[in-house]
């Protein structure tokens, strides 16, 4: 057992119903208690979706304890199969199922014989993989059943298409600014005049899954899921894939490059050098703002990183390579991904942290203070807590990181985004510098609570002329703590001495 | 209106008026193991441990939302592959936990919250806990929330009926009975914020009627007395089985009323409890037509409207009676669990309700199909769907007015002053939704 209180990945059937309900008109049934039905509430909720959420419970109660489900999940199979009409229906077992162990494949098989859909048994144990895990694997087995099937019927087209295309392999719903990096990728490729074979699984039908082989190539943008369908796809057909993340300038132009090593190896000819180049120096402005005179202020700044592996790897590259900031530590919560993040994060970070224990990167916060934290919504409460500012990147995540303005963090525009995001998280320069000479953000003291001039207080000429060239936005708050200093020394007027001194006596 | 008869005598006739329907059980509602989130609040010194899985931490860390991270007195003691193949041992594993709990919170009482998994693995909380309780010196309570059995709300009537067990444990003095009182004692229970638990006291206070206690109190310290020939009475409708073990194994004596919910249900359950003290209650008429007065702008909002309850929190009775009374027709009143013995007064008042707005009475769907509640709900087109989140967005875009259900679990609607929370709550979709008629059509979606 483990005492816990909150956790970054949830449980297996998760990732498998989020697979599911991706793909157009596919249904997945839970074996499931009342109240498992949790995802529907979620996604629509946090994704604010108008249409009912394909996702039904064949409700374990007390009957089916003691006498098992018998026909009752069958029925439930053909039911839907009627009123949906759907192309594939996923029996997807949860941690209750996994106990029961009652032979949910025996179910399918039976099941099918009357199903005009395809029926399938989500091939996930609780137990042993979590939310990205099972979402992994569960879309590798549909991707297989259907290419399987193509191939039993002689469909299967493997010739490749005439213009160089790709599948992207990984567009999800209820994953991190999800809809928006696949519009960015979509733009990306077609400025490189890759065509998109398929966007696999958000709104694609079972069926074009047999097209899968005629793409060039495959593109896997995220870590967590999507690599498993794409190994399988190179090894059944050979195909290449790029698995870098294009998140920042550095990675999106290694992706790139990937992608142009893999058409040069597929003999055509193409060089997106030029391309990138001029991404980079014009079209983004975020290796030119890293480069401005204002982003020297976070030179050395000290940050620290926790997310999925993607995020956590991806933005802590940027911090390091693309904007000076130095991480104290970076980390994730896919622990079962060490290997590669180790990899990922090696001599970028002074340490790594692999954990699912929030309270343990809690204390670590604590411990370095850093000024920026990049992490979960968990972090976010955690910088609240300690008063340090919080840029959330990676899941899990609230409604307000489901934007609905366009805010991509792959590609060129993430780029942008993400470099705002940094930027905007630091207290802003020149405010902070103001604030470390005069004192502080400290209101909790004002002066008698109300406007200065109650008091017998005068400034001489000297000393207002320098109050009136501190820049509007710290003036009242340097004004009034300099104020309390004079009343507090039983000072009555007040001059330069007494600026300075105010000054001193906050800083020390 | 007063309630000359009691309840048992009418029932007989009620139960052929109303009708009853069962569906499949095919529906959403929380899972009961979320009644820790407004139990822990409500009682300030305990702690919550939920013995369950990764599913159920998934679910409360998404339900509560914020509160997460508000240091919340609840956990979960998340069970692992070793626990369910009883490669460790139960006792040592929650012994362990506990005692985490003890040094680092140090509460006065620990609930174990049994989940699906500790029921289908057959985890013998109840035979642990107090031997654990007696090694560790700190009251341990097991309640069996769980999705095999219950809905929801019914979480709270588990856990209240395991309180209602213990609640002679360790008392400090029988000080809430005046042996002196011409009445026996009173006890409500229910979960309730302190605030309503001020209000519905005073009511009664006004009547003359004192309350010795409150299942669940502030503090588990200082749980009520109760003892054989109490006369106890309920404010929620969902509390069955804490009925049961008050009358039962505590030999108190139950006054079956309707709720107060609403202004009409707030003065019929005062009038009920009057009645069974044999007081003749004063001015109750008067304060139900003052609140009635105040509500004026909310009742013309609803009057003639169209309601459907597609059911999840087992409050739906006494809100349909309620919104009944105050103008509304109600097409279907979906219920997961109908304990028509426990809701007897609330039913007969319901029928009354209707027989004296002269419309028929809904007809109420145990274990209702959601998926059959919606065809029923395109086909109706009511003016108002209460309903869960998983459908709410959905019939929004179907340009359907809805209201989110679990709303009503935690917003205060008791006694009279509350009655224009509920119905704020019911308008809220209708007046946004007069105010955005403005910007095009109510449909935000090409499907049927």
């Amino acid at each position: 057992m483990k005492l816990a209180y909150w956790m970054y990945a949830g449980p297996a059937h998760i990732g498998t119903l989020r697979i599911a309900s991706s793909f157009k008109n596919v249904h997945a049934i839970m074996h499931a208690p009342l109240g498992d039905d949790y995802f529907n509430v979620m996604r629509s909720m946090l994704e604010r979706k108008r249409d009912f959420t394909p996702v039904t419970a064949s409700v374990v109660d007390r009957h089916v304890l003691a006498r098992g489900s018998q026909e009752k999940v069958i029925n439930n199979i053909n039911r839907k199969d009627k009123e949906e009409q759907p192309d594939l229906i996923i029996l997807t077992p949860t941690c209750t199922s996994s106990i029961l162990q009652e032979d949910l494949q025996n179910f399918v098989n039976r099941a099918s014989f009357e199903t005009k859909a395809d029926v399938l048994l989500a091939d996930v144990n609780h137990y042993r993989v979590n939310e990205m895990q099972a979402a992994d694997r569960t879309l590798e087995q549909i991707v297989q059943f259907y290419i399987n099937k193509a191939k039993k019927n002689g469909q299967l087209d493997t010739r490749k298409t005439d213009e160089p295309s790709v599948n992207i392999i990984g567009s999800f719903n209820l994953a991190f600014h999800n809809q928006h990096d696949i519009a960015e990728l979509k733009r990306l490729l077609s400025e490189l005049k890759i065509k998109v074979n398929l966007i696999i699984p958000e709104g694609t039908s079972v069926y074009n899954l047999k097209d899968l082989p005629k793409a060039w190539f495959n593109l896997v943008p995220y870590r967590e899921i999507g690599v498993l369908t794409a190994e399988y796809l190179k090894k059944t057909f050979d195909m290449p894939f790029v698995d870098i993340t294009p998140m920042g300038i550095v990675e999106t132009a290694r992706c790139i490059r990937k992608m142009q090593y893999i058409l040069n190896q597929q003999n055509i000819s193409v060089n997106f050098e030029n391309y990138i180049d001029i991404q980079t120096r014009f079209i983004s402005q975020s290796a030119w703002f890293s480069r401005s005179i204002d982003c020297q202020n976070l030179t050395g700044k000290r940050a620290v990183v926790f997310g999925d592996s993607t995020h956590a790897v991806a933005i802590t590259k940027i911090l390091t390579k693309e904007m000076g900031i130095h991480v104290i530590w970076a980390g994730t919560y896919c622990k079962y991904d060490k290997s590669w993040v180790e990899k990922e994060l090696l001599g970028l970070c002074d340490e790594i942290i692999i954990t699912d224990d929030h309270n343990l990167i809690g204390d670590l916060i604590a411990k370095v203070e850093p000024a920026v934290i990049f992490g979960t919504q968990m972090e976010r409460h955690v910088g609240k807590r300690l008063n340090i500012p919080c840029g959330v990147i990676s899941a899990p995540v609230h409604i307000q990181n489901f934007p609905l303005s366009y805010r991509p963090f792959l590609g060129y525009e993430g780029a942008n985004q993400i470099a705002d995001l940094i930027y905007n998280s630091f207290t802003l320069g020149m405010e902070d510098h103001l604030l470390e000479i005069f004192g502080g953000h400290d209101t909790k003291e004002a002066i008698g609570g109300s406007l200065s001039t109650e008091f017998d207080l005068k400034w001489t000429i000297e000393a207002q002329t320098e109050l009136s060239k501190i820049p509007g936005f710290v003036r009242g708050k340097i004004q009034r703590n300099t104020e309390k200093f004079a009343q507090q020394k039983n000072i009555q007027l007040i001059d330069l001495e007494t600026i300075y001194a105010a000054k001193e006596a906050l800083n020390s | 209106m007063t309630i000359t008869k009691s309840p048992s005598n009418q029932k007989p006739d009620v139960l052929e008026e109303i009708n009853f329907e069962c569906e499949t059980g095919n529906y959403h509602t929380f899972c009961p193991i979320s009644c820790v989130a407004w139990l822990y609040q409500k009682i300030e010194d305990s702690f919550f441990l939920v013995i369950g899985t990764k599913t159920c931490g998934y679910f409360l860390q998404n339900a509560l939302g914020v509160m997460i991270f508000a240091e919340p007195r609840y956990a979960m003691a998340e069970l692992e592959e070793g626990d369910i193949s009883a490669q460790l041992s139960d006792y040592e594993e929650l012994k362990r936990l506990c005692l985490q709990i003890k040094r680092d919170r140090n509460p006065s009482v620990i609930f174990w919250i049994g989940t699906c998994t500790t029921e289908i693995i057959k985890m013998d909380l109840e035979g642990i806990a107090p031997k654990l309780e007696a090694e560790i010196s700190l009251p341990i309570i097991v309640a069996r929330a769980n999705g095999l059995d219950y809905a929801f709300t019914q979480g709270e009537d588990t856990v209240l009926a395991a309180l209602a067990q213990r609640s002679n444990y360790k008392h400090k003095l029988d000080n809430n009975y005046n042996m002196d009182s011409k009445f026996p004692p009173l006890i409500l229970f229910g979960s309730v914020p302190d605030p309503v638990v001020n209000q519905l006291k005073l009511e009664l206070k006004k009547q003359g009627i004192e309350v010795s206690g409150w299942l669940p109190s502030k503090r588990y310290t200082e749980l009520p007395l109760i003892k054989e020939g109490y006369f106890v009475c309920g404010v929620n409708p969902y509390l069955s089985r804490t009925a049961t073990t008050l009358m039962r194994r505590k030999k108190c004596k139950l006054i079956g009323a309707p709720f107060p919910i609403g202004p009409d249900g707030t003065r019929a359950w005062l009038e009920k409890i009057c009645y069974v003290f044999n007081i003749k209650p004063e001015g109750l008429e008067k304060r139900e037509n003052e609140i009635w007065q105040k509500l004026d702008f909310y009742l013309k909002l609803i009057d003639g409207k169209s309601v459907f309850f597609m059911g999840d929190n087992l409050l739906e009775i006494s809100l349909a009676r309620f919104l009944i009374r105050a103008g509304m027709i109600v097409y279907e009143i979906g219920i997961p669990y109908m304990d028509k013995r426990y809701q007897g007064a609330e039913l007969n008042l319901l029928e009354k309700t209707c027989k004296e707005k002269n419309i028929p009475v809904p007809i109420i769907v145990e274990k209702p199909d959601n998926y059959n509640q919606v065809d029923r709900i395109q086909d109706m087109k009511p003016h108002l769907v209460i309903t869960g989140m998983a459908h709410a967005n959905p019939l929004e875009a179907r340009g359907i007015n809805t209201k989110w259900s679990v709303e009503f679990t935690f917003a205060q609607i008791h006694g009279f002053t509350n009655a224009i929370e509920v119905l704020e709550l019911v308008t809220r979709p209708l007046r946004r939704n007069q105010k955005l008629q403005e910007i095009g059509c109510q449909r935000y979606t090409d499907f049927s």
